[in-house]
């Protein structure tokens, strides 16, 4: 299929909610949740949508009732009023009313983003110019640190050789964490604003020179998911992207003992790579 | 069209010809702007530029408030004109007002919201262990150590001189109303004169802050928010005085009466927006 | 654009040639340059669009490096903002005001001048900082601390350019307040105005409120970056989020700065090829002065993800939801006045209804980031560009040409081609869609503003929305044209150059002379 073939499906399938469903990358709409926050966010939007579709057919429906039947050509004569108490108070009050049945799963949502108490694990993101530093402060895995910067070969960016699947969505050591625990991640940055933003998460969280903002998930799916630096920080902000592997019990404890086993073998002021 | 019969001549809204300063001013602005950007980078030869923009905009604005004045004596601003005068000077002001709300946002700020966020909770634990975060601060950096400045000495003195630099201002504006011409003179001289004392006061305070108590610009956000607000209060308190001192000199030349003095009230609007930013700053500067 | 003859200027000693435009005083001439000078500035800002386009048509790096990537976007932003989009409305305001209320001409004539000629410099200053060593500023429009302290010599140049055109702001908005407050001719009450002068009386009070705020801020930066303050760094007591604050409280009036004239204009539009009074005139008063002061209790809505304790979001969620409902009276209010009148679809009118269709499609998506949640979500993505381009390109800059369809009559004497005028709307509007509408499907599925390069799933509709960008560019050719020609000849205009357009603006001759009520009408 071609460009255009596929640009054409995509359009048509924008209109089944169903097919991305099984798709590894979302194209459409936002990426497959794999946290109840980002779940609730997914409906959210789909709510807001329904919604605003509902208003917009209404209100365009009568316009262009009006641009098609009272067009001076057809031979419509121009009616005189100008005002009506009632049906304006009814545009205000009833806006109102819809608005605060957005409000109020939004609250909801806010409340819960916000509550980061009794983490199982506590994680420590650092930006820099331009690669993300992860620091296991607490529970399993403590004392874990490393780097992790895009692995994406230089030819793949320049065009002489051909774009992997991953394509600036990869790197050298990503963050892990194991599957359906709560886990707190605790953002600062060493020299500009950077984001940490995992989308299947429904986390984004400005790194912020000389604070740290913390911020959580819990992933219920193992699997590798990827996002992006998600705000402006310099020449490459394209280029620090995101990339958690969330583990089952069992193989997080075996990631666990093999870096602190690197540590012990490596002299104690390296920081330890993860696995690639 | 100006065949002025009684009743349209009272209509007639004054429109200027058409004039250079402007252009002059825009020309003056490119100097400054360029010149600055330059200096700040250390090309030399943007000192030069930046000195040339000054220059001209001062030509500017003798050329066009000169005009200004002698429009204005030479009758042409009818009661409209005046009050049109007076609607944007109010609202001038109150963009210098917003101006200043942003500085005072600023301090506002780093006391109520950022310094108690550093000394407390992860950030103090993670990042900045043993920050207390008393204010004045220099921050949890801090790598100097310096000493506040105190209210009760020459800030004090400093409101006293401004305070009573409002009333006699408004003393010479009585003197105008009055047709006292006399009082008229010695009130704005005695103002001005204030103000100039006012100045001084301030330079050596500055002077003695950075010789005596090592408090700076980059004395963290404390020297920064210091020297950013009292700084541009100064600034404003100079272009308060040099109008002051433009109106001197025509009352002098016999400018003004008593149903018609805009320009000295414009000058005194601005006198005394200057004194309540001050008396804010004594508050929340130096004394809280 | 104003088609006048030396002889109808004024005196015998006025100025010709190059030095009238210089040193004029008449708001016809200066709106014409205000109006001109924007479009220069949206084709400038449109060329370096369209390199950001040229670049994202597929992945990999192929036209320009990210650092200057980064420029053409900070760039873009800014010249379309305070070099295309404000100096239109201005310039609308500089020709029609006074016309409109029947005033002689602005209240300072002379200060109008410098308002126009100041735009020039901060062009120079803004544009030419391109060339300077280091290049232009590469730290967003938004211009956020810490980066901007990190930019070279091109920041200081942006810093001083945005100082001029605030200064250029503040006195353009000063004139209109008392223009509008003190030159309506007799019996020109409030009430009576055209909802131009009441969108851009309250445009001009935000204006006034929030430039000097933005002047504050980027003084900040500037002592921080050279100065050795610490505003906006953590170790010497400040924070990056305060420039934020600081930037949003200027940033979110901003935007509806450049969205109320063109309610404004749309309000006049309507009735007229409705041929029905405008519905509801005092509840769109109403409905500006909200939307205005609502302005001022939002901005951290950009700042949901910078970990905001869970009160403020709430807070600024809520609030930035109400502003639908004045949005809302507005965008009904056109459709009751159109609603059984006798409509006809001139030019103007098309891209009147075209406004509200499009602009409301943005002030949907906007709605959707307004919740906090979503907003964690589509927070700079191209989604949030999406939203902006809808409201801007499909809200403002669609305004301005409906505005300019519309009074072309008046400036020129001629009737603009209809032909011309359909093509453009046609061409544009489905270009417009065919850029930014596969936008909100890129940031939905999370593709980062303000990179140079993306993941391969992004690559169609990114290539889509490149293909369309050159598609609209190049229908903004066509407008070029049909103003040329139109000032060159065409059909005569009569006074009222549309059948039933009401208003003071249509009493005077087509093209208006350069002198219009220098005797105030009498209004009954
Ligand atoms: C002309 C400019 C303009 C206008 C008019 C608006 C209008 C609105 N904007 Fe937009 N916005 C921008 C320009 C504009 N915006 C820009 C430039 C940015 C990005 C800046 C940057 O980061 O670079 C931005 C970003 C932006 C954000 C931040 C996104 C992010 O960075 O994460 C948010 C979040 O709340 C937002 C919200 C809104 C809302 C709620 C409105 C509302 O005013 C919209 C109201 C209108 C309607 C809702 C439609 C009509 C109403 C009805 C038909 C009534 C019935 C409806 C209901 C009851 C639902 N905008
Ligand atoms: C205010 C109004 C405004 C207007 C009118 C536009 C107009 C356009 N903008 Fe926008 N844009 C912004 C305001 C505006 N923009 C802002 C504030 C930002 C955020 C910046 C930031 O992140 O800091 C932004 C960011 C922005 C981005 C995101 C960049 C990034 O994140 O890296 C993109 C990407 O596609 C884009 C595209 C376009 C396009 C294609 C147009 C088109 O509509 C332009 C059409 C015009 C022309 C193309 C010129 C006319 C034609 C010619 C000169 C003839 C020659 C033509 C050919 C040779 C084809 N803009
Ligand atoms: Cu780090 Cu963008
Ligand atoms: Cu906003």
């Amino acid at each position: 299929m071609g460009r255009a073939g596929r640009i054409a499906g995509l359009f048509l399938a924008s209109f089944v909610p169903l097919a991305h469903a099984e798709q590894p990358h979302a194209r459409y709409n936002l990426q497959q949740p794999v946290t109840g926050i980002a779940e609730q966010i997914n409906d959210m939007h789909t709510l807001m949508l329904v919604i605003c579709l509902f208003i917009f057919v209404g209100v365009f429906g009568v316009m262009f009732w009006a641009v098609f039947n009272h067009r001076k050509a057809k031979g419509a004569v121009a009616a005189h009023f100008h005002e009506n108490t009632a049906v304006e108070i009814a545009w205000t009050v009833i806006p109102v009313l819809i608005l605060l049945g957005m409000a109020w799963p939004a609250t909801k949502t806010v409340i819960a983003m916000k509550d980061t108490s009794n983490p199982d694990i506590t994680v420590k993101a650092t930006g820099y110019q331009w690669k993300w530093g992860y620091d296991y402060l607490q529970g399993e895995g403590e004392g874990i640190r490393f780097l992790s910067a895009l692995s994406t070969p230089r030819e793949q960016i320049e065009g002489s050789a051909p774009k992997g699947d991953a394509y600036l969505l990869e790197v050298d050591n990503p963050l892990v964490v194991p599957v359906g625990k709560k886990i707190r991640v605790l953002l600062t940055a060493n020299d500009v604003i950077h984001s940490w933003w995992v989308p299947a998460f429904g986390v984004k969280q400005d790194a912020i020179p000389g604070f740290i903002r913390d911020t959580w998930f819990r992933a219920e799916k193992e699997g590798i998911y990827r996002g992006n630096c998600a705000e402006l920080c310099g020449r490459d902000h394209g280029f620090m992207p995101v990339v958690v592997h969330v583990l089952s019990a069992e193989k997080y404890a075996a990631w666990v003992a093999e870096q602190k086993a690197k540590a012990t073998a490596a002299s104690p002021s390296v920081t330890a790579p993860g696995q690639g | 069209m100006n065949q002025a019969s009684g009743m349209h001549a009272a209509d007639h809204y004054f429109v200027p010809e058409p004039s250079k300063y402007p252009i002059v001013g825009s020309i003056a602005l490119l100097l400054f702007g360029s010149g600055a950007a330059l200096w700040l980078n250390a090309v030399p030869v943007g000192r030069w530029l930046l000195f040339l923009g000054v220059a001209t905009l001062i030509f500017m604005m003798f050329g066009w408030f000169g005009q200004v004045v002698r429009e204005s004596e030479g009758g042409k601003y009818g009661h409209r004109v005046d009050k049109s005068f007076r609607w944007s000077m109010g609202w001038f002001i109150f963009s210098e007002v917003m101006f200043f709300a942003a500085f005072f946002g600023a301090l506002f700020y780093a006391r109520v919201l950022s310094v108690p966020w550093l000394s407390s909770g992860d950030n103090a634990a993670l990042l900045w262990q043993g920050y207390t975060g008393a204010w004045p601060t220099a921050g949890p950096y801090a790598p100097d150590a310096f000493t506040p400045m105190g209210a009760w000495g020459i800030p004090a003195i400093n409101t006293l001189i401004l305070l009573s630099s409002g009333v006699t201002l408004t003393w010479a504006h009585y003197g105008l109303l009055n047709g006292k011409r006399g009082q008229l003179k010695l009130g704005l001289a005695v103002t001005i004169l204030l103000g100039a004392i006012f100045l001084s006061l301030q330079a050596y305070e500055y002077a003695h802050a950075y010789a005596d108590l090592n408090l700076r610009m980059d004395s963290g956000i404390y020297g920064s928010t210091f020297y950013l607000l009292t700084g541009f209060h100064g600034m404003h308190v100079t272009v308060g005085a040099i109008m002051l001192t433009v109106m001197l000199f025509r009352a002098f030349a016999g400018h003004f009466r008593p149903e018609s003095h805009f320009g000295f009230e414009a000058a005194a609007w601005y006198w005394h927006f200057v004194d309540v930013v001050w008396l804010m700053l004594f508050v929340v500067v130096y004394w809280l | 654009m104003a088609a006048v003859t030396p002889e109808q200027l004024h005196g015998h000693h006025a100025p010709s040639g190059l030095m009238r435009w210089l040193t004029t005083t008449n708001h016809k001439d200066i709106g014409t340059m205000y109006m001109v000078f924007s479009f220069i500035m949206f084709l400038s800002g449109g060329v370096m669009a369209l390199t950001i386009r040229a670049e994202l048509f597929q992945p990999g790096l192929q036209v320009v490096q990210p650092e200057f990537f980064n420029q053409l976007t900070t760039m873009h932003g800014l010249v379309m903002v305070f070099g295309a989009i404000m100096p239109a409305f201005v310039g609308f305001a500089n020709w029609m005001i006074p016309l409109m209320i029947g005033a002689s001409d602005m209240a300072f004539a002379r200060m109008n001048n410098w308002s126009f000629w100041l735009l020039p410099p901060a062009a120079i200053l803004l544009i030419g900082s391109f060339f300077v060593p280091g290049g232009a500023t590469a730290a967003g429009w938004t211009l956020y601390a810490p980066l901007s302290v990190q930019m070279g010599m091109g920041m200081d140049l942006a810093i001083f350019a945005i100082h001029i055109m605030g200064i250029s702001s503040i006195m353009g908005a000063i004139n209109i307040v008392v223009t509008v407050l003190n030159m309506r001719a007799p019996g020109m009450t409030m009430m009576k105005m055209p909802l131009f002068c009441w969108t851009w009386l309250i445009t001009a009070y935000l204006l006034i409120a929030v430039m000097p705020v933005l002047a504050g801020a980027v003084t900040m930066v500037l002592t921080d970056r050279h100065f050795g303050t610490s505003f906006f760094n953590a170790a010497g007591g400040g924070d990056p989020v305060m420039y934020q604050h600081i930037f949003w409280f200027f940033g979110h009036p901003e935007v509806y700065i450049m969205i109320l004239p063109a309610f404004g204009i749309v309000s006049q539009i309507i009735p007229t090829f409705a041929r029905k009074p405008l519905f509801g005139y005092a509840s769109m008063v109403y409905a500006t002065a909200s939307i205005a002061i609502l302005s001022f209790a939002v901005w951290a809505h950009h700042m949901f993800a910078t970990g905001m304790p869970a009160a403020g979001q709430l807070f600024f969620m809520y609030a930035t939801m109400l502003i639908a409902v004045p949005t809302g009276v507005k965008v009904f209010n056109w459709v009751a006045t159109m609603w059984r009148g006798a409509l006809s679809f001139e030019t103007p009118m098309l891209w009147a209804v075209g406004f509200i269709f499009v602009f409301t499609m943005g002030g949907f998506t906007g709605l959707i980031c307004a919740i906090a949640p979503i907003d964690i979500q589509v927070q700079d993505t191209y989604y949030v560009v999406a939203h902006f381009h809808y409201v801007l390109v499909a809200g403002s800059l669609f305004a301005l040409f409906a505005g300019a369809y519309y009074w072309l009559p008046k400036w020129t004497g001629h009737m603009p081609s209809e032909a011309l005028g359909k093509l453009h709307f046609w061409c544009s509007m489905i270009f417009f869609n065919i850029t930014f509408f596969p936008m909100h499907f890129l940031g939905l599925a999370g593709m980062p503003r303000r990179i140079p390069d993306y993941a391969l799933q992004f690559a169609d509709f990114n290539a889509m929305a490149s293909v369309g960008a050159f598609g609209f560019g190049l229908s903004q050719l066509i407008f070029l044209v049909a103003v040329v020609k139109c000032i060159r000849g065409g059909e005569r205009a009569a006074a009222r150059s549309w059948e039933s357009a009401e208003g003071l603006e249509w009493t005077v001759p087509s093209p208006a002379p350069h002198h219009t009520f220098e005797e105030a009408p009498v209004i009954r």
